[in-house]
C-alpha cells in the first residue's frame, strides 16, 4: 500500500511571483519526511502542489510510479491533516472519519465498522456521536488524524498540525502521530515551523529557504554537521567566523580570524579544509575563559544573562559579535575581558560565506 | 450584584417598542373595523373588509402576482448570488477587489432610478413582457441582499474544510453541495427572508415596470387608496403582513429542516 514520492525540478509561481524554485525531493516508502522553515518558505506550497491544490509551472510529482502532475486533487487518493483540523463541522465525528470512505464507495456496514475501528485507534470511539464542535482541539485533531488514515493513503501529509496545540499537548500528539504512521508504515511529509517538532518525529528533515532545500538530511546530521550557513544559523550555530588558513602541516591546519586569534584544526576531523572557510559554533562550543593563555580570540564582555545551566555572555571580538557560555562557577563581570576558545568537538566548518549575515 | 436599569432607560426602551408595535396595532385594529371608513379604534368587529379583498378582481390578481415575483426573484437572485459570493469568498486574493463593490451597487443607486433605467432599457428598449421586465427587475434589486448575506457567512467558513473534502475524494462540485452549502444554511435562509421581503414589498421600483393588466399587490394598494379610503386596505396590509411572515416560517421549517437531514 505504502508508495514512495519523487519529486522532480518542481517549479511555482503565484501571479508572477517564483515561490518554489527547481525543487526536487524522493520520500521513500514508509518515510516520514518533514519540510522546515520559516513562513514564506515555500513548504506549504509545496505541501499544496503535491495535494494538488496548486498547480506547478514546471516539473512532475509522482506516488509509487503514478503521475500526479495533471491530475484534479479528489484523484490524488493523499491523506491531508490541517491546522485548522478542517473537520466537517455540520457532520458528526463518526460521520467525518467514514466521510472519504463514503466517496469510496465502501457500504454503509463496512463504512461503520472501518470508521469505528479508527476511532478506537485514536481512542475516541465513546464520541462518536458528537458534533465537532463539542470536543477538544486535541480530540480535534485525533478525529482529523483518524479521517486522513482511514482511507489508507498511500500518502500523509501534516500541514502544522500541532500549531493550534498547547505545548504539552503538542509533545503528546506528536509521539501519537508518529506512532500512528510507523505502525501504517505510511509514506509521510510533514509541514512544520518548529525545529523541535521536525527532528523529532521525522526520519528525515528538509530545511526550506526561500523556495528552496537548503538541505535534506537526518535529523542528526543536520544538528551537527549543518552544510551551509543558513541551516546552521537555523540549528542554533550562532557564531558564524570567518576564516583563513595561514600554514598547513600534514593533517593539521592552522587559520586565523580577523584580529590575528589563530586555532589549529585537524583535516582529520572536518575534511578538507578549504583556504578560507567560516568556523561555526553554538554558544556552547566558545568557552570563556579569563585565565592566563594565549589561544582564543580576546574579547570584551557585554551582557550576561542566566541559563541555568551556564551563563551566556554578548561578546564583541575584532571577528565581530559573538555569543558564548561561561561555567557558572566563574561567573565573569560585564566589561571584563576575556578570551574565547572554539571547542572542536562543537565546531563546524563552512565553505568561506558571502558576507551576508 | 445586579444593577437596576435606570427609569429612563425603561421608559426609552417602552417608548421604541410603542414606535414599532404600534402602527401594527392600528392597522390590525383598523382592518377589523366595521365602519367604512378607515378608523382607529376599530368600531364594531367585522372580517367584511377581507372577504372583500377576494371581491375585488385586481387584489386576487396581484396577489398571486406578487407571489410569483417575489419567490420567482429570490430564486433566481440566490442561484446568481449563491455561486457570487462563494467566488468572492473563495478567490478573494486571485480577484480584484473592486468586484465586491459591484455587487452592492445597486442598494447604492435609488430604487426610483433603477425602476426608471429598467423601464428605459428592459421594458421599452428589449420590449420584454411586463411579468418578465418586473421578475428582471426585482432580481436585480434583491441580488445584492443575497450577495452580501450569503457572503457574510462565508466569510466564516474556513475553505480548508473544503479542501478536506476533496482531498479524501469528493469531487469539487459535490463538495460544494454536500460540505459548503450546509454550512452557510443560515446565511441562506436569511438572503431567502430578506430577499423575500424586500421583493414582496417593493413599490419604486415595480412602480416603472408595472402596465396595463399586470400589477403587483403594494401598487394595486397605491392604486386603491387613490379611489377608495375603506378598510381594504387596512386588511390587505395585514394579509400582507401574514403572508410574508407565513412565508418566513415556512422557509424557515422546510429549509433548515432539509439541511439539518443533509
Amino acid at each position: 500500500m505504502t508508495q514512495a514520492l519523487d519529486i522532480d525540478h518542481l517549479t511555482a509561481h503565484y501571479g508572477s511571483t517564483k515561490v518554489l524554485e527547481d525543487l526536487s525531493l524522493s520520500v521513500g516508502a514508509g518515510e516520514l519526511v518533514s519540510l522546515l522553515g520559516a513562513s514564506g518558505c515555500g513548504k506549504t506550497t509545496t505541501l499544496r502542489l503535491i495535494a494538488g491544490f496548486l498547480e506547478p509551472t514546471e516539473g512532475t510529482i509522482r506516488l509509487g510510479g503514478r503521475d500526479l502532475t495533471r491530475l484534479p486533487a479528489h484523484k490524488r487518493d493523499i491523506g491531508l491533516v490541517f491546522q485548522n483540523y478542517a473537520l466537517f463541522p455540520h457532520l458528526s465525528v463518526m460521520d467525518n472519519v467514514a466521510f472519504g470512505l463514503r466517496q469510496r464507495g465502501v457500504a454503509y456496514a463496512e463504512r461503520e465498522t472501518r470508521a469505528k475501528a479508527m476511532l478506537d485507534r485514536v481512542g475516541l470511539s465513546p464520541l462518536a456521536d458528537r458534533l465537532p464542535g463539542a470536543l477538544s482541539g486535541g480530540q480535534k485533531q485525533r478525529v482529523a488524524l483518524a479521517r486522513a488514515l482511514v482511507i489508507e493513503p498511500p500518502l500523509l501529509m501534516f500541514d502544522e498540525p500541532l500549531s493550534n496545540l498547547d505545548a504539552k499537548l503538542r509533545v503528546d500528539m506528536r509521539v501519537e502521530i508518529r506512532q500512528l504512521q510507523r505502525a501504517n508504515g505510511t509514506t509521510s511529509v510533514y509541514v512544520t515551523h518548529d525545529q523541535e517538532e521536525a527532528f523529532s518525529i521525522s526520519d528525515r528533515v528538509a530545511i526550506m529557504n526561500a523556495g528552496r532545500i537548503m538541505q535534506l538530511d537526518t535529523p542528526e546530521v543536520l544538528y551537527q554537521r549543518p552544510a551551509n550557513a543558513f541551516v546552521a544559523r537555523f540549528v542554533g550555530f550562532e557564531n558564524l567566523i570567518p576564516m583563513r588558513v595561514v600554514s598547513r602541516d600534514g593533517e593539521m591546519v592552522t587559520a586565523e580570524a580577523a584580529g590575528g586569534a589563530r586555532l589549529s584544526l585537524s583535516q582529520e576531523r572536518f575534511g578538507a579544509i578549504p583556504d578560507a572557510f567560516t568556523l561555526a559554533t553554538r554558544p556552547d562550543g566558545l568557552a570563556v575563559t579569563s585565565g592566563p593563555g594565549a589561544d582564543g580570540i580576546p574579547a570584551t564582555l557585554g551582557l550576561r544573562t542566566y541559563l541555568g545551566r551556564a551563563y551566556q555572555y554578548q561578546c564583541e571580538t575584532a571577528a565581530g559579535h559573538l555569543v558564548a557560555n561561561g561555567a557558572l562557577s566563574t561567573p565573569l563581570e560585564p566589561g571584563g575581558t576575556a578570551r574565547l576558545v572554539p571547542v572542536p568537538d562543537q565546531c563546524c566548518v563552512l565553505a568561506a560565506e558571502d558576507g551576508t549575515r | 450584584m445586579t444593577t437596576r436599569p435606570s427609569p429612563a432607560l425603561i421608559a426609552i426602551a417602552a417608548l421604541v417598542y410603542v414606535f414599532l408595535v404600534g402602527p401594527l396595532v392600528i392597522v390590525i385594529g383598523a382592518s377589523l373595523s366595521d365602519t367604512t371608513y378607515l378608523t382607529f379604534p376599530p368600531q364594531g368587529l367585522s372580517l367584511r373588509w377581507f372577504e372583500n379583498i377576494f371581491e375585488i378582481t385586481a387584489f386576487r390578481r396581484t396577489i398571486v402576482t406578487s407571489l410569483q415575483i417575489a419567490f420567482l426573484s429570490t430564486g433566481l437572485a440566490l442561484l446568481i448570488g449563491i455561486p457570487a459570493a462563494y467566488a468572492l469568498n473563495r478567490y478573494r486574493i486571485q480577484l480584484p477587489s473592486w468586484l465586491s463593490t459591484v455587487f452592492v451597487l445597486p442598494i447604492l443607486v435609488p430604487e426610483i432610478v433603477l425602476g426608471f433605467s429598467l423601464l428605459k432599457s428592459v421594458a421599452v428598449g428589449a420590449s420584454f413582457p411586463i411579468f418578465v421586465s418586473l421578475l428582471i427587475g426585482h432580481t436585480l434589486l434583491v441580488l445584492p441582499y443575497c450577495v452580501r448575506v450569503i457572503s457574510a457567512s462565508l466569510a466564516s467558513f474556513d475553505f480548508s474544510i473544503e479542501e478536506a473534502a476533496i482531498s479524501l475524494g469528493s469531487p469539487p462540485a459535490k463538495t460544494f453541495f454536500t460540505i459548503v452549502l450546509p454550512n452557510v444554511r443560515a446565511g441562506v435562509i436569511a438572503a431567502f427572508i430578506l430577499a423575500f421581503i424586500t421583493s414582496i414589498n417593493d413599490v419604486s421600483t415595480s412602480l416603472f415596470l408595472t402596465g396595463p393588466g399586470i400589477s403587483t399587490l403594494p401598487i394595486q394598494i397605491l392604486a386603491h387608496v387613490e379611489q377608495f379610503f375603506d378598510p381594504t386596505i387596512a386588511s390587505v396590509s395585514v394579509l400582507l403582513m401574514f403572508l410574508t411572515v407565513a412565508v418566513m416560517a415556512i422557509v424557515e421549517r422546510t429549509l433548515g429542516l432539509t439541511f439539518l437531514a443533509k
